[in-house]
C-alpha cells in the first residue's frame, strides 16, 4: 500500500488571497502571523480546520486564513462554534474574538461554551477598546477611561477575561502578548493542542484607539517588572535581574526580593494541573501595577469534553437500540387499520 | 405491536347512534384533565373515529387550586365522518368543581350532558369560583342533562384497602371520570388499562387504584338508574391504511427525522425551552439512534447560531422556537440568508405580543417571520394546516431549503403543535429521495467559487473538510461568485435581487395553488394555518346550502404559488379568517391589489364554523 505522504506546509500556506486591511500597526497582524506560524506546525491538514469570529476588527480574522472560516454576528461566535464541533468532532475549531465581542455582548455564550467544555480554541484579543466602532470603552477598560462614550471617564468595574474563564470552569487559561511573538505562538500552540476547551487572552494593542494600553508589559525598559512569566512546576521569578519573587501569605500573594534570607523554596510555585482552580485564579487576580501580571498557561487540566460526550451517546444509543429505523418508529405504540 | 379494538363494553341500556360527539373534561390544573382528554383520544381513534382535539391549559402550572384561572381543559371531537375541527359546542361537559363548570357551562349546548362531581361543590369551592348558590341546586342549569357525581366519594371507596393517602386516592377521579365518559360512549377500557400498566409499572398499588377507579367510573354510568342511555359512533370512512394518533409537535419531530432520512443527513437541533414549541426538543431528543444531536442552548440566539454552524458543516439543521424567541433569532437568521445555507426555523405560534397568551393559540407571528429581520432578508414561509399535516410540511420545507440553500420558515401554532389527528401512517421507502450534493473538491484550474449558482440560483455546499474548497463566509456582502467580501454598490443591489429571486424561485418547486370547490364564484376564502379546519368544515356547509363559495388554503406564504393571483382574480370577493389582526390580508392586498376582507379573532381560541359560516354569508348575494 501506497503512504500517503502529507504535505509539508508553511505559514505562507495558511494565508488566504484576501487584502489584510487592519491599520498599519495594529497588534492583530503579529497575532495573524504567529496563527499562520503554529499552524503549520501542527500537523493537520488546512481543510480540518476552521476559524469562526464575532464582529470586531480583530474578527475578520478568518477572511486572512486559508482554511475554512466564518465571520458571524457580534458575540455569538462560540454557539456557532459549538454547533460546528458538535456535528464534526474531526475539524479544528478556533473562535476569534474582542474583548467587547467575547465578554459584552456575548458574555453569555463564552460563559457556556466554556463551562460545557466544547473542545474550542478561543482567542481573546484585548486591546481594552471597542475598535471597529471607533473607540468606545470595552469591558475591559480601567475605570475613568475616557472615550467618545466615556467623555467624563468609565465608572464601569473592569473584569479580568481570565478570573472569568476559570469561574466557568475553564480547562485550559492562559495569556500572551501580541509583540511577545516566540511566548504568543508557545502558547498558541499549547492551546490548540489541549483537548477541551481552551482560552488565550492576547494583549492586544489598538494603536488608533487605546494606544500603548499595555506600554507597561511591552516596554523593553519595564516590561520584566510588570509581567512574570509563569511554567508548571517553576517558582514565580521576574524582575530584570530576577531578583523578585511571589510569595503566599497566607491566602494572600506577595511581591517579595530575593535574598536577604528569603530563597526561591519560599516562593509560590506554579501548579498548571492543580485540580482545584484556586491557584489559577489567584494569579488571574494579579494585576499591575500593584503586581506583575502573569503570562503563560494558568491552567492546564484534563475534563470530559462536551462533543465528545454528545457524540458518545449518539454511538452508545445506536449500540443498544441500533441504528434508527423509521418504519418500526411509525408502526410502534398503538396503530388501527381502516379498510 | 399494533393491535386492533372494537368497542368490547356490553350495554344493557339503550345504545343511541350518533355520526359525531365532542366532549370536554374540566377541571383543576392538577386534576388530571389532559391525560383525561387524551386517553378518550386514543381509545376513540382506536375504535376507528376520526378525532380531533384541543387542550387548553392555564399559563401557571399549578394556579392557586379551585380558582378560574387554574382551569384545565381537553375537549375531544370524534365522529364516524372525515372531520377538521375539534368541535364547536360540547355534548357533554365533564366539570370536576365550580370553577371548571363557571368557565366551561358555555360552550354546552343545549340539552347536553353535564356531569359534575357534587362531592366539590363545597361552600369554599363555591365561593373561589364566585357562585353565591350552588347551581348544582337551583334552577339555573336547567337546560342541560344533569347528572351529579359524588366522584370523590365514590373513588375513593374504590380504592378503598389500596392502603393510599388520601391524596393518592383523590389523585384517582380522572379515572373514575374517565370509566364514565367510557361507558357513554362504548369505548373499550383496554388501552387505558394498558396505559396505567406502563405508566405505573414501578407504582403497583397506584396503578390498581387507578385500573379501579376507571372500572368504577365504567360500570357506575352502566348500574346507576341516573343514565338511561348511552351513545355510538361509528368508525370513520377514512381512506384505507393504517393510522395512528399524532399530536402536531410529534408529527412535526418525526417529519424531520424523516427529511434527514431521506437526505442521508443526520440532524442538529438547537433550541432553548419556550412553550408551546418544547415537546419538539422533547421528542427529538428521544432519538439518539436516528443520529439525532440535540443541544438545549443558553438561549434562543445560541440555538440557532449553533445549528447554523451545524448547517455550515454538513448537517440538517434546525432550530424551533415560539414567537419571543423567533425575536431574538432574528440577527442570526439574516446571517443565515447571507450565508445561503440550509436551515429551518420552526415558529409554533402562541398568543402575544411579548409573553403575551403563553399557552393559547393565535396565528400572529405571520409578519415577524416575513419582515422581522434588518435588511432586505426574503425567507421562504410555509405553515401547517393540522396536527398530522406538520409532518408533511417539515418535508417539504427540508426539501425546499437544501435544494435552494436558504434557511426556511415553518410556522405551525400552539393549536396544532397540542392538538391531534389520525395520522396515516406512510411507508419510508414510499417518500422521494431528497438528494444533496455536496462538492467533493476542486475542478482542475477553477478556483473553487462558493457563491457560484445554478438555475435556481442556488449556490454550492462546501463542507469543512473537503480539500480544495477552503472558503470563508459572513455576514459582510458577498461579491457574486467568488463570495468576497464586496461593498460594490451594483453588486449589493445585484445580491439583494438573487436573493429575492432565489426564493421567489421556489414557487417552480411548490407547485400550483389548489381550490376546493368551482375555479370561480361568488366569494373565496382563503386561510393559512390551524384555520384550516374551522375554514374547510364551514365552505363545505356553504357549498352544501347551495352558495358560490370555494375554499384555498395556503401552504406556502412565501412564495406564494404561481397561480394565486389568477384564483384571486376569479371570485366576486375573498375573505380571510385569521388568527391575528389581518396579517395574511396585508400581503395579499399588497401583492394583488385584492379587497380582502377579513375576518379576526384573537382570544387564544381557534374559529368556530359558525363564526366563518356567519361573516361570509354577509358577503354572499
Ligand atoms: C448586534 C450588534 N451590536 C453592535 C454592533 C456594533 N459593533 C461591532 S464591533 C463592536 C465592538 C467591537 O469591539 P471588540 O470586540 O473589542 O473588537 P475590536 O474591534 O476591538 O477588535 C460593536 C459594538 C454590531 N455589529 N452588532
Ligand atoms: S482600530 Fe485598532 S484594533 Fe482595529 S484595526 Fe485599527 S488598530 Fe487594530
Amino acid at each position: 500500500m501506497a503512504s500517503v505522504e502529507l504535505p509539508v506546509l508553511k505559514p505562507g500556506d495558511y494565508g488566504s488571497d484576501q487584502d489584510v486591511r487592519w491599520c498599519p500597526g495594529c497588534g492583530d497582524y503579529s497575532i495573524l502571523a504567529q496563527m499562520k506560524k503554529v499552524m503549520a506546525t501542527l500537523g493537520w491538514p488546512r481543510e480540518k480546520t476552521v476559524f469562526v469570529s464575532g464582529i470586531g476588527c480583530s474578527s475578520r480574522f478568518p477572511y486572512y486564513m486559508n482554511t475554512y472560516g466564518m465571520h458571524s454576528i457580534h458575540g455569538r461566535a462560540p454557539a456557532f462554534a459549538t454547533g460546528i464541533k458538535s456535528c464534526r468532532p474531526d475539524l479544528n475549531v478556533f473562535v476569534i474574538t474582542g474583548d467587547g465581542d467575547a465578554l459584552s455582548i456575548g458574555g453569555n455564550h463564552f460563559m457556556h461554551a466554556v463551562r460545557r467544555n466544547v473542545n474550542l480554541n478561543i482567542v481573546l484579543f484585548n486591546n481594552r477598546i471597542y475598535g471597529l466602532t471607533k473607540g468606545q470603552y470595552s469591558p475591559t477598560s480601567e475605570l475613568g477611561k475616557v472615550t467618545k462614550s466615556t467623555p467624563m471617564g468609565s465608572i464601569d468595574n473592569p473584569m479580568s477575561p481570565l478570573s472569568l474563564a476559570i469561574g466557568c470552569e475553564a480547562t485550559f487559561v492562559a495569556r500572551s502578548i501580541d509583540v511577545h511573538i516566540k511566548h504568543l505562538a508557545d502558547t498558541l500552540k499549547r492551546a490548540a493542542e489541549h483537548p477541551g476547551v481552551s482560552f488565550v487572552e492576547v494583549y492586544q494593542n489598538c494603536n488608533v484607539f487605546n494606544d500603548g494600553a499595555y506600554k507597561y508589559a511591552t516596554d523593553k525598559a519595564v516590561k520584566a517588572d510588570n509581567v512574570i512569566e509563569i511554567e508548571h512546576g517553576k517558582p514565580l521569578i521576574f524582575g530584570k535581574n530576577r531578583d523578585k519573587g511571589i510569595r503566599l501569605n497566607g491566602m494572600h500573594p506577595e511581591v517579595v526580593e530575593l535574598g536577604k534570607g528569603i530563597t526561591e523554596d519560599d516562593l509560590l510555585f506554579h501548579d498548571e494541573q492543580a485540580t482545584q482552580p484556586t491557584l489559577a485564579y489567584l494569579l488571574s487576580r494579579m494585576r499591575y501595577p500593584e503586581f506583575p501580571e502573569p503570562i503563560g498557561v494558568l491552567r492546564c487540566v484534563d475534563a470530559p469534553r462536551y462533543d465528545d460526550l454528545l457524540n458518545e451517546q449518539v454511538a452508545q444509543a445506536r449500540a443498544e437500540k441500533g441504528e434508527g429505523d423509521l418504519d418500526k418508529l411509525f408502526n410502534s405504540g398503538d396503530t388501527w387499520t381502516v379498510e | 405491536m399494533s393491535t386492533e379494538f372494537e368497542s368490547e363494553t356490553e350495554q344493557s341500556k339503550t345504545v343511541l347512534q350518533i355520526e359525531e360527539a365532542t366532549v370536554r373534561f374540566c377541571g383543576d390544573s392538577g386534576d388530571g384533565m389532559q391525560l383525561a382528554g387524551t386517553q378518550l383520544t386514543n381509545t376513540s381513534a382506536l375504535a376507528g373515529n376520526d378525532v380531533a382535539t384541543f387542550p387548553d391549559f392555564p399559563a401557571e402550572i399549578r394556579a392557586p387550586r379551585g380558582t378560574l384561572a387554574g382551569v384545565s381543559g381537553f375537549q375531544v371531537h370524534f365522529a364516524s365522518t372525515d372531520i377538521f375541527t375539534p368541535g364547536e359546542t360540547v355534548d357533554a361537559l365533564v366539570a370536576m368543581n365550580p370553577a371548571a363548570l363557571k368557565t366551561n357551562v358555555a360552550d354546552l349546548k343545549a340539552g347536553g350532558v353535564l356531569i359534575a362531581n357534587a362531592d366539590a361543590f363545597d361552600k369554599k369551592s363555591l365561593d373561589q369560583a364566585g357562585y353565591a348558590e350552588n347551581p348544582l341546586e337551583d334552577d339555573s342549569l336547567a337546560s342541560y342533562q344533569m347528572f351529579k357525581v359524588p366522584m370523590t366519594d365514590l373513588t375513593r371507596r374504590a380504592v378503598d384497602g389500596l392502603d393510599l393517602s388520601q391524596k393518592e386516592a383523590d389523585r384517582c377521579r380522572n379515572f373514575f371520570a374517565m370509566g364514565l365518559a367510557f361507558w357513554m360512549y362504548g369505548r373499550s377500557l383496554d388501552p387505558t388499562l394498558r396505559f396505567i400498566e406502563a405508566k405505573f409499572k414501578k407504582l403497583p398499588a397506584i396503578a390498581e387504584a387507578n385500573r379501579r377507579a376507571l372500572t368504577a367510573g365504567r360500570n357506575y354510568g352502566e348500574t346507576t338508574d341516573a343514565f338511561v342511555s348511552s351513545y355510538k359512533v361509528d368508525k370513520a370512512k377514512l381512506p384505507a391504511g393504517k393510522y395512528r394518533n399524532m399530536t402536531g409537535n410529534q408529527a412535526l419531530a418525526w417529519g424531520l427525522m424523516t427529511a434527514a432520512k431521506l437526505s442521508k443527513k443526520d440532524l442538529f437541533l438547537g433550541s432553548y425551552p419556550i412553550t408551546p414549541a418544547s415537546d419538539i426538543l422533547h421528542e427529538l431528543s428521544r432519538y439518539k439512534n436516528f443520529g439525532v444531536r440535540t443541544f438545549q442552548a443558553e438561549d434562543e440566539i445560541a440555538a440557532v447560531c449553533s445549528a447554523i454552524g451545524a448547517a455550515y458543516s454538513g448537517h440538517m439543521a434546525l432550530t424551533t422556537s415560539s414567537g419571543p424567541g423567533i425575536a431574538l433569532k432574528g440577527e442570526a437568521m439574516g446571517l443565515a440568508v447571507m450565508l445561503e445555507l440550509p436551515l429551518l426555523v420552526v415558529d409554533v405560534q402562541r398568543g402575544g405580543p411579548s409573553t403575551g397568551l403563553p399557552t393559547k393559540t393565535e396565528q400572529s407571528d405571520l409578519l415577524q417571520v416575513m419582515f422581522g429581520r434588518n435588511g432586505e432578508c426574503p425567507m421562504p414561509v410555509i405553515a401547517a394546516r393540522s396536527p398530522a399535516d406538520c409532518f408533511e410540511v417539515a418535508i417539504e420545507a427540508w426539501r425546499v431549503a437544501a435544494r435552494f440553500m436558504t434557511p426556511v420558515m415553518i410556522l405551525s401554532d400552539g393549536y396544532l403543535a397540542n392538538g391531534s389527528e389520525p395520522w396515516r401512517i406512510v411507508n419510508f421507502d414510499d417518500l422521494e429521495p431528497i438528494s444533496i450534493k455536496h462538492p467533493e473538491g476542486p475542478v482542475e484550474g477553477k478556483p473553487f467559487m462558493a457563491y457560484e449558482r445554478d438555475e435556481m440560483l442556488a449556490r454550492p455546499w462546501a463542507i469543512p473538510g473537503t480539500p480544495g474548497l477552503m472558503h470563508r463566509v459572513g455576514g459582510l456582502e458577498k461579491q457574486d461568485g467568488t463570495g468576497n467580501v464586496s461593498y460594490d454598490p451594483k453588486n449589493h443591489q445585484h445580491m439583494t435581487d438573487t436573493r429575492a429571486q432565489k426564493v421567489r424561485n421556489v414557487a417552480k418547486l411548490i407547485g400550483d395553488q389548489e381550490v376546493m370547490g368551482e375555479p370561480s364564484g361568488d366569494l373565496l376564502v382563503l386561510s393559512w394555518g390551524g384555520p384550516y379546519g374551522s375554514c374547510r368544515t364551514a365552505v363545505t356547509k356553504l357549498q352544501a346550502e347551495g352558495h358560490k363559495v370555494s375554499h384555498a388554503h395556503l401552504r406556502w406564504l412565501n412564495p406564494f404559488p404561481a397561480n394565486l393571483g389568477e384564483i384571486l382574480g376569479s371570485f366576486k370577493k375573498v375573505l380571510i379568517p385569521e388568527l391575528n389582526m389581518g396579517q395574511l390580508s396585508l400581503l395579499i392586498r399588497n401583492q394583488y391589489m385584492v379587497d380582502a376582507v377579513s375576518l379576526n379573532k384573537v382570544q387564544g381560541k381557534p374559529f368556530h364554523v359558525t363564526e366563518i359560516i356567519e361573516k361570509a354569508k354577509t358577503l354572499l348575494p
